[in-house]
């Protein structure tokens, strides 16, 4: 048989992701997880009595333990599987992903099991992240000047 | 390729499930099932070769023969280096032969084993093959605890081990014939629809077998397929009507057996080397003693997947082997 025969065969009976139902989901759960975030930076900043932005990494760094704890008790995973982008693209994703390396290679040792792996998911988005800010920051001083 | 056996018998057989199965349709037909991963061992690695190390004594105890009277031990599993079977072998001690064909592994040991004992190169052979969950994703795909989204087609590797003896002595189920398939690509190259993959080489090898042995489908009273899933399933039949124009009569597929699939989470049903044999080692074989079914054709599939290639974007090739079983 021919590939693009058999390939259409498999297209027949091979589901469709409900792509509009994933989104929506994503769409509500990440606004939620703003609006944690919001009362979590409003709430540092009004009962230690500090400025917004410095409460800003303290709601971060709040978060990113949230993910790691819920990961490693075990049902974060399934959160995500079920949130998708809702949880992965805020900073609880990029914790969920470390984390959860980290728990998998932990077996083979600090250096080459965790320092080796932790950074396997999660790895792409430093280096794509760094690589965009230098392009965005190039072109925001070639655009607006210094 | 399909050859004929006179005298080669399945004597025994033994199925130890992990914790997924022990919830689905054929708990109670285990001769036993682990709650938790670990099964009291330190790593997913670890804990899989145990699988064969225990799948190996219950048979043992079973057919009443120590390891010392093995003449040959058939092992296969889905990690790097076959390291389960090696290490399980390490601590038997039987002489050992690794044998990989991804989820296909099963029958090829079979298939092997049943060509040793007719030709009288061995007595007797212990089959063994397990796959392990989470050893499978950590290896495959992601870390275990990491919830990237999948879509719903994918299929959920199982956790068991399986051993089967296999002798001249007329005893158990009757190997009459196997049929060593080819490796097939049809260029698919999505690593979640393996059931995709496989129906090209599954549907393959059951055409050159029928043919081989000048059978038609409706002579066997089951024709068992390893881990299509419920979608791969559906590909088949419609492969087998329009390339070689077969109705699949007494059809099923292990991967959609082996779970409850709308109760539990395991999208599109089992996979894995351990998919088949836990089906075919208790259901079939039980429907086989009571004399439900008599003449059983086992076709497992395996997706020879790597992930360096998927990465290369090249497209998976697979692989099917068949076996055919009759009650004596």
């Amino acid at each position: 048989m021919e590939k693009r025969k058999y390939q259409s065969i498999v297209n027949k009976y091979t589901p469709k992701e409900n792509r509009l139902y994933n989104a929506l989901v994503a769409f509500v759960v990440g606004g939620l997880m703003g609006v944690l975030g919001e009362v979590l930076m409003e709430l540092y900043s009004y009962f230690l009595n500090i400025p917004v932005k410095e409460a800003s990494v303290f709601m971060i760094v709040t978060l990113i333990f949230i993910g790691c704890l819920f990961t490693c008790l075990g049902f974060f995973d399934k959160f995500v599987h079920f949130c998708k982008c809702g949880l992965i693209i805020p900073i609880t994703g990029f914790a969920h992903a470390m984390q959860s390396a980290a728990l998998e290679y932990r077996k083979e040792g600090l250096v080459l099991g965790i320092g080796a792996n932790i950074f396997k998911l999660a790895g792409s988005v430093i280096v794509f992240g760094v690589f965009s800010a230098y392009v965005f920051g190039l072109l925001r001083l070639i655009l607006m000047g210094a | 390729m399909t050859n004929k056996y006179d005298n080669v018998y399945i004597n025994d057989v033994s199925t130890i499930s992990g914790p997924y199965e022990a919830k689905g349709p054929f708990s109670k037909l285990y001769d036993k099932s682990y709650n938790d991963f670990y099964f009291g061992e330190k790593s997913f690695e670890t804990a899989e070769s145990k699988l064969i190390d225990e799948s190996v004594d219950i048979l043992l105890d079973k057919v009443d023969k120590t390891r010392f009277q093995i003449d040959l031990l058939i092992s296969g599993d889905l990690m790097n280096q076959l390291t389960s079977s090696n290490y399980a072998a390490s601590r038997l001690g039987i002489p050992f032969l690794g044998v990989y064909n991804a989820c296909a592994t099963s029958v090829e040991g079979l298939i092997i084993a049943s060509n040793m004992v007719e030709h009288k190169c061995v007595d007797n052979v212990i089959c063994s093959v397990a796959s392990h969950n989470n050893a499978a994703e950590k290896q495959f795909r992601y870390p275990v605890e990491y919830g990237g989204p999948k879509p719903c087609y994918t299929t959920f590797t199982t956790t068991g081990g399986c051993s089967a003896y296999l002798s001249r002595e007329k005893k158990g189920v009757r190997v009459d014939s196997s049929t060593i398939g080819t490796v097939v690509d049809m260029g698919i190259k999505d690593v979640y629809n393996m059931g995709a993959v496989m129906a090209a080489a599954c549907g393959d090898t059951i055409y050159k077998h029928l043919s081989n042995t000048k059978r038609e489908p409706g002579y066997y009273d089951l024709i068992l397929s390893g881990d299509l899933g419920i979608y791969g399933k559906k590909i088949l039949v419609e492969y087998m009507r329009t390339e070689y124009n077969i109705n699949l009569k007494n059809y099923d597929d292990a991967a959609s057996m082996i779970f409850d699939v709308d109760r539990q989470s395991v999208y599109a049903g089992g996979s894995g080397p351990a998919c088949l044999p836990l089906v075919a080692y208790s259901y079939v074989m039980e429907k086989m003693k009571h004399g439900e079914i008599n003449r059983v054709l086992l076709v497992a599939t395996g997706a020879l997947m790597n992930t360096t290639m998927v990465n290369q974007k090249l497209s998976i090739p697979s692989i099917a082997h068949a076996i055919s079983l009759e009650v004596i």
